[in-house]
């Protein structure tokens, strides 16, 4: 009986052959449909900001340092790779990529920095147009997030003349 | 020459806890994924130990939470000298998507001195291979910073050009004159 089973088990573990995959000295590259890091294309980038308004870990932060530039900073480190930066942007400038090994010893590796032009009305300062009231609510013109510091500054610009425009500072 | 061929073989055998401090569980299952036979680190001397007095390295999982930093903190202070800190997943690099929440208080280095980070919601079973790698002086990083991508000169002529060199002239420390194409 025992060794019955014994010899039954040796046939199962002979015959299901090697099953280690040879990684670390041979690529292993993932499968269809993967979703790794978001790589930024700077030539396709309008600076609308979608992405920004939409990281649900707000990785992306925006500033706006005069009304012709913009800088977009993308930091990695918590980024979930979920994919909706990607998918709002209404030019495709930011695609996922397969990369997956991003092991690092410094979180600023991960970081990509995007200094845009921006085309912007000289009448009225920069117009986007908000397709309905809530989303008027939303984050459209100028945006000043601590690029520094890493914070996403949610300005509101509805805030009292002489008050802060910030009214959401989220602490790290 | 037994003990010798043990210094050899054993000098760089990582024994890895793994800490989950308020993880949802993601990276602990693609932590053991490493350790199955599919991926296997335990042909490189990665073993994953109950107690963090037997281990060199510690995985950290999930956000530093108020309830779990203390806790965090002794049992990195329990590991002996030579320790490594991995910081496994999107939570444990930067506080994860709950990052904002009262509970937690950020990445794992508002408490411990992380010295690698694995990002990814959950990394796959090859990143965190890779990690190990990467902080056993095995394998060389893969990533590194991308330049700053910038587009320096405007496409046309600024209607308000108070302080700004006429139109024509490059301006003054910026860099390549040859505008980007303007789309």
């Amino acid at each position: 009986m025992s060794l019955t089973s014994k010899l039954k088990e040796a046939w199962i573990g002979l015959s299901a052959g090697t099953v280690t995959l040879p990684y670390p000295l041979a690529p292993h590259p993932p499968g269809p449909g993967f979703r790794g890091r978001p790589v930024f294309d700077a030539a396709r980038c309008i600076g609308c900001g979608g992405c920004a308004s939409n990281c649900p870990a707000r990785e992306i932060l925006i500033y706006d340092p005069c009304q012709e530039l913009r800088v977009i900073r993308y930091l990695g480190r918590r980024c979930t790779s979920c994919g909706r930066c990607a998918e709002v942007c209404p030019e495709k400038a930011i695609t996922m990529s397969e990369a997956f090994e991003l092991a690092t010893d410094r979180l600023s590796d991960l970081e990509q920095r995007l200094t845009l032009f921006m085309g912007s009305c000289q009448r009225c300062g920069r117009c986007f147009a908000a397709p309905t009231p809530l989303d008027a609510l939303k984050l459209t013109g100028y945006r000043v997030d601590d690029l520094e510091a890493g914070r996403w500054v949610c300005a509101s610009r509805s805030a009292p003349p002489g008050e802060p425009a910030a009214d959401v500072e989220i602490e790290l | 020459m037994l003990k010798a061929l043990c210094r050899r073989m054993m000098s760089r055998s990582c024994w890895v806890y793994h800490a989950n401090s308020g993880g949802c569980n993601g990276c602990d299952i693609e932590v053991l994924n490493v350790l199955t036979p599919y991926y296997d680190a335990e042909r490189f001397g990665v073993k994953l130990v109950a107690s963090p007095r037997h281990a060199d390295a510690m995985l950290c999982q999930g956000p530093a939470l108020r309830s779990t930093a203390q806790a965090l903190r002794r049992a990195y202070e329990a590991m002996p000298a030579p320790k490594l800190v991995i910081a496994i997943g999107s939570c444990a690099g930067g506080g994860g998507a709950w990052f904002d929440s009262y509970a937690v208080m950020g990445g794992v280095e508002k408490v411990l001195p992380v010295d690698f980070f694995v990002p990814g919601c959950p990394p796959r079973p090859e990143a965190i291979l890779h990690g190990v790698a990467v902080a056993l002086g095995i394998l060389g990083k893969s990533v590194s910073p991308r330049p700053p991508l910038v587009q320096p000169a405007f496409p046309f002529p600024r209607y308000h050009t108070d302080g700004e060199p006429p139109a024509g002239e490059p301006a003054s420390g910026a860099a390549p004159a040859a505008p980007t194409t303007p789309r």
